[in-house]
């Protein structure tokens, strides 16, 4: 099996555009400003941790396709292009053959909403410019426009764990030759109509919302995708807690040198089966979600990027993500930092 | 592990087919609907299951859909699930009935597509749901509406557990469900895969169709000279693959084939083709290639196909570029002209058609045309017609650009 490594990540998130930002709040443990979306029937309206408008635009968002498009596809653009980089633009020149995968749980839900509006009002009226706009694989289209890539593109839908399938997809286009390199993208949009939804849910979660990417490829680089889990499936015969108990590991993490990244969230933290399986870890921790809400697929997206950054400064050798989904699945992932042949792992 | 998988030994590279199930518009089951494409039935009426008074267009190609009590559904199935998910479980009961797999198989895993899921679930929720926040009936919805949980209904009503992966790639979501299968199998990462597509017809869908003037506001005929655009349809297939040696080795019937796929992006428009095909012809070329074969050997291409001037013109020039001299002689039909576009569905339904084509030794045809479009410089199949052919070529091109093709291969 051939090495897979980590190229480099992107994130936009409450924090602001840029992994920097995302860092930063998670390393300092500050939350990100919860606003208040306006919901009929709920005097308080619906609390929400809303993407920033950039202080300057990102490449790629002048392209002529972002025109029109929603928020979910200017976030999933903006995490895509720092992932891949100040050489975003090679492929078109190098020739490398770079695969898209793009998960979403909620995906296109804002146009999606005003077009359904627009329908119930009266569908004769109903814009031509919105609806393509709804298509689940709209963001992943536009991203393939932008960086000029005519190879594989694929929209995987699933709950928060869907990336970390989407990385394994991705690694296997690049060991199976299909691919040379492929950029792995979460991405989501907030709305009132998801918060009501994460509401009736799972009470308590503040949904937020943005994108995370990492480009993956063969070239040794810092840090390396040691693993995926198989997904845990929450099967209506065992359910969430019980598919948990099931959850194999490719390597037993170690407190004293392993960093864990969870998937816990403010309203998660004591009380929910993925805090009981981590209930006894007491080695280095990170909780991205606590600080950057619910960012359903993009959420699990943080995590990794908060984490391969971790590697990269050193703060530990190994780092397992735990991704606990809303509905469908628990799935985790190894990234370790990179011992090349010689080196001494110091 | 999903990443890396286990190491296991190679299988056989050829992906049988052991099941195949369908629901279509022309029927249910794999005999009904074999006949009604042999013959090119037509199934495009004035819509039912949705709203149409106000639309431009009336007419869509609707499911019969029998009491799911009588085909073994549970009861909280049968509560729970939209029309969508009860036309995926149709099809997946007789795929799964037909191979001959046992329930508790974690080694069968699950790839489909779908580009709206349970979307009139989705619907009722969200028109209860702008009224106030009453949690009436919501919760149910709400979750049952998302194509990850018809997966897990799926997966438990016939009892397996491997890995579930939902591509919603637009129109070519059931194409790509079916590649990714077969590349899960040839590379052998997984023993058994469940493959398909799946969609039901549903207000935004047509709404937005409509309101995009893609709907044809007479009849729906592809490849014609004065075609006016697409018909929706609704329906699902699915099939079950293994490796061309384990179906040996169980002396189960082979249906045929996944030979070979390709994939390609076109960058030219959301929703509009690039005039000359490029994409098209790209992912044609790489599923033959894959499937080790050159356009001489294709005995049959079941196109994309929707009826509109853009894809139609688009489609023929790329199956003419890809073809060269073939193309004169080669059999070409869009089975849209008698189902409709059945969206995530139409990938897994045409290449459940391919199978039905290859099995039977015969072309399925298009009935409806009246003046064939000079651009299309190959033989358009409009009459039932028998015939010696060992592969297939299926087309599949989706909104944002996603381009899919599948080769099938008969087996003996």
């Amino acid at each position: 099996m051939r090495r897979i490594y980590v190229q480099g990540v992107g994130a936009v998130s409450p924090a602001g555009w840029g992994v920097a930002a995302l860092v930063d709040a998670v390393s300092n443990q500050r939350g990100t400003p919860v606003q208040s979306l306006v919901r009929q029937g709920v005097p308080d309206g619906l609390p929400v941790r809303l993407v920033a408008t950039p202080e300057s635009f990102s490449p790629g968002l002048s392209h002529p396709r972002m025109r029109r498009s929603s928020p979910i596809s200017h976030y999933a653009v903006g995490a895509a292009i720092e992932a891949l980089g100040r050489d975003w633009e090679r492929n078109k020149s190098t020739g490398e053959r770079l695969g898209v995968i793009c998960c979403a749980f909620a995906g296109c839900v804002s146009y999606s909403r005003r077009f359904f509006d627009e329908v119930l009002r009266d569908p004769s009226t109903a814009s031509p410019l919105i609806f393509p706009e709804t298509v689940f694989n709209a963001p992943a289209s536009h991203l393939s426009a932008v960086l000029g890539t005519t190879e594989r593109n694929y929209t995987l839908v699933g709950d928060q764990a869907e990336f970390l399938k989407g990385l394994a997809l991705g690694a296997g286009w690049i060991c199976d030759g299909t691919m040379d390199g492929c950029l792995v993208v979460a991405a989501e949009e907030a709305d009132w109509l998801t918060a009501d939804a994460l509401r009736l849910l799972s009470p308590g979660l503040i949904a937020s919302e943005g994108a995370g990417a990492v480009y993956l490829n063969q070239e040794p680089s810092a840090v390396e995708l040691t693993g995926v889990t198989q997904p845990n499936l929450y099967l209506q015969r065992r359910g969430q807690a019980k598919a948990l108990l099931g959850w194999e590991w490719p390597t037993t993490p170690d407190q004293n040198a392993d960093l864990l990244c969870d998937g816990l969230s403010e309203a998660t933290l004591s009380n929910s089966p993925e805090s009981k399986i981590w209930r006894d870890w007491t080695g280095p921790r990170m909780s991205p979600k606590r600080f950057l809400g619910e960012g359903l697929s993009a959420g699990s997206a943080w995590q990794v990027v908060a984490a391969v950054n971790a590697l990269r400064l050193g703060v530990a050798k190994r780092a397992f993500i735990s991704v606990v989904g809303l509905n469908e699945q628990a799935i985790g992932a190894v990234f370790s930092k990179t011992v090349l042949p010689g080196d001494t792992g110091d | 592990m999903l990443f890396p998988p286990p190491p296991r030994p190679l299988p056989d590279s050829r992906v049988a087919v052991t099941g195949c199930g369908i629901v279509s518009p022309v029927g249910r089951g794999w005999s009904q609907n074999a006949l009604a494409f042999r013959a090119g039935t037509r199934a495009i009426r004035r819509g039912t299951a949705i709203d149409v008074s106000r639309q431009r267009t009336k007419v869509a190609a609707e499911v019969d859909l029998p009491d799911m009590a009588e085909i073994g559904a549970s009861r909280s199935h049968r509560q729970r699930a939209g029309r969508a998910g009860k036309m995926l479980f149709l099809a997946a009961s007789e795929a799964w009935i037909q191979a001959g797999w046992q329930s508790n198989e974690s080694s069968v895993a699950l790839s489909l597509g779908t580009t709206s899921a349970g979307m009139e679930l989705g619907e009722a929720y969200y028109r209860q749901a702008i009224h106030g926040p009453s949690q009436r009936r919501q919760p149910s919805r709400l979750i049952h509406y998302q194509a990850q949980r018809q997966a897990l209904d799926l997966a438990d009503a016939l009892g397996f557990h491997g890995p579930v992966t939902i591509i919603a790639n637009a129109c070519a979501s059931g194409a790509n469900a079916i590649g990714h299968g077969a590349e899960l199998i040839r590379s052998g990462r997984i023993e058994r895969v469940m493959v398909g597509g799946y969609d039901a017809l549903s207000q935004l869908v047509f709404a937005g169709f409509d309101s995009l003037k893609a709907l044809s506001p007479t009849t729906c005929r592809p490849f014609d000279l004065r075609r006016d655009g697409l018909a929706l349809g609704e329906g699902a297939a699915v099939l079950c693959l293994e490796s061309l040696d384990s179906a040996r080795k169980r002396g189960c019937v082979i249906l045929g084939e996944i030979a070979g796929y390709g994939t390609a992006t076109d960058l030219h428009h959301l929703t509009q083709p690039h005039p000359n095909g490029d994409a098209a012809l790209a992912s044609m070329s790489r599923a033959c290639t894959n499937a080790g074969v050159g356009p001489d050997q294709i005995g049959y291409v079941n196109a994309h196909g929707t009826g509109t001037v853009a894809n139609d013109s688009s489609e023929a020039r790329a199956i003419c570029r890809w073809a060269g001299m073939r193309a004169l002689t080669l059999p070409v039909s869009s089975t849209k002209a008698g189902i409709g576009h059945l969206l995530g569905a139409a990938g897994a339904v045409e290449a459940a058609i391919c199978l039905m084509a290859l099995r039977g030794q015969w072309l399925p045809p298009e009935s409806g045309i009246e003046e064939v479009d000079p651009a299309c410089g190959f033989d358009l199949v409009r009459r039932s017609t028998d015939a010696h052919f060992e592969y297939a070529l299926t087309n599949s091109f989706g909104f944002g650009g996603a381009n899919a093709s599948i080769v099938l291969r008969r087996y003996p």
